[in-house]
């Protein structure tokens, strides 16, 4: 079995829910696919947070469409979780009691109207990074989830940069705003591709198993190599002092992240830890009464229709 | 009051009821009962600042005042706006949020068929467009109605009490003043006499469904078509508006 | 406290176009049948991706399984003479 799934591997085809995995390759899974989608429910309320407030028609039309987007993609990948034999009411359990890990990034507040060009632009355009190498995981319906999602992703970024070009080439405050928000959420998304290479404790099985095929580090660097060029050509600057172009990497050298401020934020004192969690769970138990109603519905439906026979 | 101006008013009401319900539905992006339901709720919004966009469009042309659609949606006071109340309610429970959507959607699903038939092209275009969205949330919320109202006996007390709550702000959905009776004698407006009773057949049968019971003898509230409001529309615009409020000169 | 209940898990089909065939694109959950249909309407078809749709509970599905390819699949292999391209047409026939 163990050579079967190895030779599987090997010839980069897809394992398939019915197909034996390893337990612990099924556990790893499980915790990458939920910790994904968790991230993307979780990911609705920073952004969601503005969608009142969105400064045109076609802002809070394009903004509404974009986070309804983040609850289809957590959608996909709750129910490509789903087919490694757990249920969404344990997803949503572990998530609620703080078992399951979500992205830190979203325990950041979202404090102008420039964040939500800073998250489209810099949040998803990491989140694509990692996207697009996911959707050749080696996991069958979690491949199939990435390639629907980087299809819907695709406008995600674009939306962001458009905000922030907008902004930056806008009134005196509005691009101070740009700025702050790009000073703000720089290292935050710089750490979204996890720890150093050599200090990730999940990363070596991960890419052993094909799940993730780039390491951390070099996904980070693609990023920065990307971005920079598209601050410099909207006039703001990335907020670090040791940013420079290295010819012979051919790619910019830059400082590390604060990783201490990190493993902070992962162990639950980021700004927000406490209201995005806290928020969720109220939905839930809110919601509760409306799904044992459409439960009980169903169930009188059903006896109605046996009644008739 | 000359035609534009009744024409102008009558858009007014169409873009701003259906902005303001839109504004009250995605408060609960990120927040809906269920994964697949808070999807369903987002697109209705969506949906609905499509039909307050393309209508205010219309009516900054037919004001003629260079102002955009923007301007109309953020930059009019309360006592401009002409949003029907019902719009403007709290969200409260998922019971008074359904019910107050399908209410609307009741209403719009006859309004805008008859719409169609509009001498104003532009508008009978809009109304065109509109009746397709609104024939699906009208599927969407009467099912919903009916499966709360019939659900448990805690979904069943909600839906009661939601709509013993809303059911005095549905009366003036069908007021009519001197913009309507000018646009009417045009072939322009929708004679709102005219769908009162489709309307109150639709929703009592699908009420009847759900087992809830309209009350009787309810006092009817009124007061939209001259802007005068609930205390919430003050605090929905004060929110939706605060950024181009502050910064006037901004292009965004 | 009742046991939450995220509904059942329904599998989605959607036709791109009148004529063609159904595709599956995904999953959802739902309480009732008439449910199941108007979330796939408005989480799968939000884009344009279709005309039509069928929503099956996911329990209701007959799958074969991995040990099944060799006796269920393999004996096509060697059936060439299903295929066209087994059977030799004089030179002049263009098209059969």
């Amino acid at each position: 079995m163990d050579a079967n799934f190895e030779a599987k591997l090997a010839r980069n085809e897809n394992i398939e829910p019915k197909d034996w995995m390893p337990d612990i390759y099924r556990k790893h899974l499980i915790r990458q696919v939920s910790q994904h989608a968790h991230s993307e429910i979780i990911g609705m309320l920073p952004e969601g947070n503005w969608i009142t407030r969105a400064p045109s028609l076609r802002a809070k039309m394009v903004l509404i469409a974009k986070v309804q987007d983040e609850g289809g993609h957590g959608l996909y990948l709750y129910t490509a979780a789903e087919s490694l034999n757990i249920s969404r009411e344990e997803l949503l359990e572990q998530l609620h009691t703080g078992k399951a890990k979500y992205s830190s990034i979203f325990n950041y507040p979202t404090l102008t109207w420039a964040d939500i060009g800073a998250i489209g632009w810099l949040v998803d355009g990491a989140a694509i990074m990692n996207q697009v190498m996911l959707q050749r995981t080696s996991y069958g319906p979690y491949a199939r989830a990435m390639v629907r999602i980087c299809k819907e992703e695709s406008f995600h970024q674009r939306q962001g940069y458009e905000i922030t070009c907008k902004l930056a080439a806008g009134t005196k405050e509005q691009k101070e705003m740009a700025q702050d928000a790009l000073n703000r959420f720089w290292w935050p998304t710089l750490m979204m591709f996890g720890p150093p290479d050599a200090a990730s404790s999940n990363s070596e099985n991960a890419i052993k198993w094909k799940i993730k095929r780039e390491s951390n580090d070099q996904l980070r660097q693609r990023f920065v190599n990307q971005t920079v060029p598209q601050a410099e050509l909207i006039g703001l600057t990335i907020p670090d002092k040791n940013l420079e172009w290295n010819e012979a990497k051919k790619g910019y050298d830059f400082s590390d992240p604060d990783w201490k401020e990190f493993n902070n934020v992962i162990h639950g004192n980021g700004p927000c830890n406490r209201e995005r969690l806290g928020a969720r769970v109220k939905a839930h138990e809110n919601g509760r009464w409306v799904r044992e109603a459409a439960i009980a519905y169903a169930e009188k439906r059903k006896q109605k229709a046996a009644a008739y026979q | 009051m000359t035609k534009q101006e009744a024409l102008f008013n009558y858009c007014l009401r169409l873009a701003d009821t259906s902005l303001i319900l839109a504004q009250r539905n995605a408060e609960w992006c990120g927040h809906g009962p269920f994964l697949e339901e808070d999807l369903a709720l987002t697109n209705l919004s969506l949906d609905l600042i499509g039909q307050a966009n393309s209508i205010y469009q219309y009516a900054a042309q037919v004001e003629g005042k260079a102002r955009n659609e923007d301007d109309l949606a953020y930059h009019r006071s309360e006592r401009e706006f002409l949003n029907t109340l019902i719009a403007e309610q709290s969200n409260g429970d998922y019971a008074k949020t359904i019910l107050r959507q399908f209410f609307c959607d009741t209403f719009d699903f006859y309004f805008y068929a008859e719409l169609v038939k509009s001498k104003d092209e532009t508008l009978s275009a809009i109304a065109e467009k509109s009746i397709k969205e609104i024939t699906y949330h009208l599927r969407h919320t009467s099912s919903w109605v009916e499966r709360l109202g019939d659900g448990t006996e805690e979904s069943h007390t909600r839906m009661q009490d939601a709509l013993n709550e809303i059911w005095r702000f549905t009366g003036e959905m069908f007021e009519m003043n001197e913009v309507d009776t000018i646009l009417i004698k045009e072939g322009i407006a929708v004679d709102l006499n005219s769908i009162k009773s489709k309307w109150e057949s639709k929703s009592k049968e699908i009420l009847d469904r759900a087992t809830i019971k309209i009350p009787a003898n309810a006092f009817m509230q009124r007061g939209s078509r001259e802007a005068k409001h609930t205390e919430h529309l003050g605090f929905i615009l004060a929110e939706m508006q605060s950024l181009p409020r502050a910064l006037p000169d901004a292009k965004w | 406290m009742n046991k939450d209940s995220q509904g059942a898990l329904w599998e989605v089909f959607v036709q791109k176009k009148p004529g063609q065939p159904y595709v599956h694109c995904g999953n959802l959950h739902a309480f009732d049948a008439e449910m199941a249909l108007q979330n796939a309407r408005d989480v799968y078809t939000r884009r344009n991706e279709g005309t039509a749709l069928w929503v099956v509970p996911s329990a209701s599905i007959v799958a074969s399984s991995p040990e099944d390819i060799g006796p269920f699949f393999e004996p096509a292999n060697d059936k060439v003479f299903r295929h066209p391209t087994f059977y030799k047409l004089p030179k002049e026939i263009k098209h059969m």
